[in-house]
């Protein structure tokens, strides 16, 4: 006989909202489930749906970046001269914020290590990251090759890739966003953005 | 009848043909955000900052006001259908709204919702028009030092309101403070953290920083975010409530009206606490609390009615004082000084064809709002269906093109792809945008003030205790400052007992503010 006590495993604390909703796949609940919840599980569920949350890390990362800022601000503002508070210099200023600045930046290393507030770098990170690569070279090629082929390509990219369109709606809105950015910038505002044709 | 003639003069301004289009774009513009999925209405008016640009003062901040009241229209209806929030301030509304829908009232509940709505924006629009010259009149005397104290208020409020941990806000404070010193010191001439860039030597704009740090850091953020797709109900039908519904709503449509005017004048108030704490109200004055997330058609009608009537009311801190009260109203803020206008408590005399025009705009506009949300309803559900996918691309190209006119220039494209990555990392590692653009807005007019007063008091920090109004403003600063530290030791000493609130509360704070 198979021992009882090797039942099929069962994720941890997980229900079938979570794993439904871990995935790229569109949040595909049976709608019954979800629509007697009352505003508490609302709020859990909402909970759950977050992405996850990052840890003591991520904190001290951003507490470091924080004070390193700040610390490179202070510097900077002792050499520009601080005076007196009847004839300040013009790092006076600069200075007060960017104490305050290392100031909070070292509170928050020790008080928030528990904070569950920053949110952890994931697979889906990779979306925002490929935005913005396409925005950069959009920026990068505008004054070379004017902005319709990178702005075609930048939609193309995010409608096909991040956002999972069809071939087919992803060419035909590309084109039809392009044209009309063409429109109203090139044709009708007459601004001097740089252009192709 | 001295006090209105230039209210009635304000109409005449509203009634020019330019200044109604513009208003109709606005709230049109706003109902769209509202309904659709990504873009907060700040994110939506910093991205659309160029546009204003060629025209009038008065008419660009019509429109902007109008993105902004109408996004407060336009997030219900999300709310109600799909259950999905579009706006921070409609989280409430699907705990009821959605109910309602459940049990084939979606109509009622949207209804309701307008019929609250344009209430509440009225109601506040007719106190701002008699309580905004008021306050106007008694900052007049307003000198550096209570300039100083009131700006310092500002900024903390708005960051220790917002969500998150109040360090970080604080945090981002300081950078927006530091951000605004960037360029040359208006006392000595000398500049600062320019790093011998001439671009930098004017100090860095304020529209690429809102572009940037708002439009895309959140566009780049919803690209992470999976957009639950949702099945949109293909009709709404019977918006108009019965006179038994509204019967029922009348009360906390009237209370919504009176607590969201009084939570939007407050710095760091606004339309999302506003609505939260009127929900609060209503579920626990009911006679049957139990009926709050079954469909209680008060908990539409209240929360709704009292987001309109903050986000109405949150004008007047920014109009009489300079102050912005929340990061929307930092962006309006923005927008009238790169038209040369400075708001403050003289802008009302000096400007009174803008005070008033803004002002009576949104009478009309909430009258447009009302017709747009109850007849032509059916319009903007067909709109739930066009995807995030499609959305994400275009706004950026609009970002980034329109970017590039405001000086025709790249730097300021590529200053706004910098801070946009500012931005998405921010929201990431969990510190609010909102109070640095805030703090970026009021920068100079906080170091300009502080060094003025310590002229005239010769160098002496306690000169502002000195003067009652300053006085009054810092010890409310250091209360502000200090009074979260020591709730958190009693609630540890007492051990935390879960309020009825709890729940709302934590809900909103999972949907991450979205500006």
């Amino acid at each position: 006989m198979i021992p009882v006590t090797g039942t099929p495993p069962v994720p941890a604390g997980g229900s079938s909202a979570a794993a439904a909703s871990g995935g790229d796949a569109p949040h595909s609940l049976p709608g019954d489930v979800l629509d007697d919840l009352t505003p508490e599980q609302l709020a859990a569920q909402w909970e759950e749906e977050k992405p996850p949350a990052a840890g003591a890390l991520a904190n001290a990362a951003s507490s470091l970046v924080v004070i390193g800022v700040g610390i490179g601000a202070v510097v900077l503002s002792i050499a520009m001269g601080l005076g007196t508070p009847e004839k300040p210099q013009p790092g006076l200023w600069p200075f007060i914020i960017s104490s305050v600045m290392v100031a909070l930046g070292l509170f928050q290393l020790i008080a928030g290590r528990h904070n569950r507030d920053a949110e952890k770098f994931t697979r889906m990170s990779t979306a925002p990251l490929t935005g913005l690569v396409t925005l950069a070279a959009m920026v990068a090629l505008m004054p070379l090759i004017g902005f319709e082929l990178p702005a075609l390509v930048l939609c193309i990219i995010w409608m096909r890739f991040l956002g999972g369109e069809t071939w087919r709606s992803t060419l035909v809105v590309s084109a039809g966003v392009v044209i009309a950015f063409y429109g109203i910038f090139v044709l009708a505002l007459n601004t001097s953005i740089p252009h192709l044709f | 009848m001295d006090f209105l003639n230039p209210v009635i003069n304000g109409f005449a301004v509203v009634l020019e043909p330019t200044n109604l289009l513009y208003c109709l774009v606005g709230v049109v513009i706003g109902m769209l955000i509202g309904v659709l999925p990504g873009l907060g209405p700040a994110a939506t008016i910093a991205i659309l900052l160029p546009l204003t640009y060629n025209v009038e003062p008065v008419t660009a901040i019509i429109m902007l006001a109008g993105i902004f009241y109408g996004a407060q229209y336009g997030g219900t209806i999300t709310s109600v259908l799909l259950r999905l929030p579009g706006e921070a301030s409609s989280v409430v509304t699907v705990f009821d709204g959605y109910q309602m829908a459940k049990q084939g009232r979606a109509g009622t509940a949207l209804g309701l919702a307008s019929i609250g709505s344009f209430i509440g924006g009225t109601a506040a629009i007719i106190g701002l028009t008699f309580l905004a010259p008021l306050v106007a009149s008694f900052a007049l005397d307003f000198g550096p030092p209570e300039y100083t104290a009131l700006a310092l208020l500002g900024i903390l409020l708005v960051a220790t309101i917002s969500n998150g941990a109040k360090a970080k806000a604080l945090v981002a404070a300081a950078l927006g403070l530091l951000l605004a010193t960037v360029g040359r010191d208006i006392f000595t001439g000398e500049s600062r953290f320019t790093f011998g860039s001439l671009q930098l030597a004017d100090g860095i704009d304020f529209v690429p920083i809102a572009m940037g740090i708002f439009g895309l850091g959140e566009i780049l953020y919803n690209l992470e975010e999976r957009h639950r797709a949702a099945k949109a109900p293909s009709k709404v039908t019977n918006v108009w409530p019965s006179r038994n519904d509204l019967k029922q709503a009348s009360g906390a449509i009237g209370r919504g009206s009176v607590l969201g005017f009084f939570l939007g004048i407050l710095p760091g108030g606004g339309a999302t606490i506003a609505s939260m704490a009127s929900y609060a109200m209503e579920k626990k004055r009911a006679k049957q609390p139990e009926r709050f997330g079954k469909g209680a058609p008060e908990g539409v009608a209240g929360p709704e009615t009292a987001n309109n009537a903050a986000a109405t009311s949150s004008f007047i801190p920014l109009l009489t004082l300079g102050i912005p009260a929340n990061a929307t109203m930092a962006l309006m803020f923005g927008a009238l000084l790169i038209q040369g206008v400075t708001p403050g408590p003289q802008l009302v005399e000096q400007n009174p064809e803008l005070f008033w025009g803004v002002v009576n705009s949104m009478y009309i506009g909430n009258i447009l709002l009302l017709i747009m949300s109850l007849p032509l309803v059916g319009i903007f559900v067909k709109i739930l269906r066009v995807r995030a996918a499609i959305l994400a691309p275009v706004t950026a190209l609009i970002t980034l093109l329109g970017a590039y006119t405001i000086n025709n220039s790249m730097f300021d494209v590529t200053l706004v792809v910098v801070f946009g990555i500012i931005g998405y990392l921010m929201k990431k590692f969990g510190f609010e945008p909102g109070p640095l653009v805030l703090a970026f807005v009021l920068g100079e007019l906080l170091e300009s003030s502080m060094r003025r007063s310590l002229l005239v008091f010769g160098g002496d920090p306690s000169g502002f205790f000195g003067r009652p109004i300053s006085a009054t403003l810092l010890v409310v600063f250091v209360l502000v400052a200090v009074l979260p530290a020591i709730r958190a030791a009693i609630a540890k000493r007492k051990g935390t007992t879960a309020s009825a609130g709890a729940a709302t509360e934590g809900a909103a704070h999972t949907i991450k503010e979205k500006v």
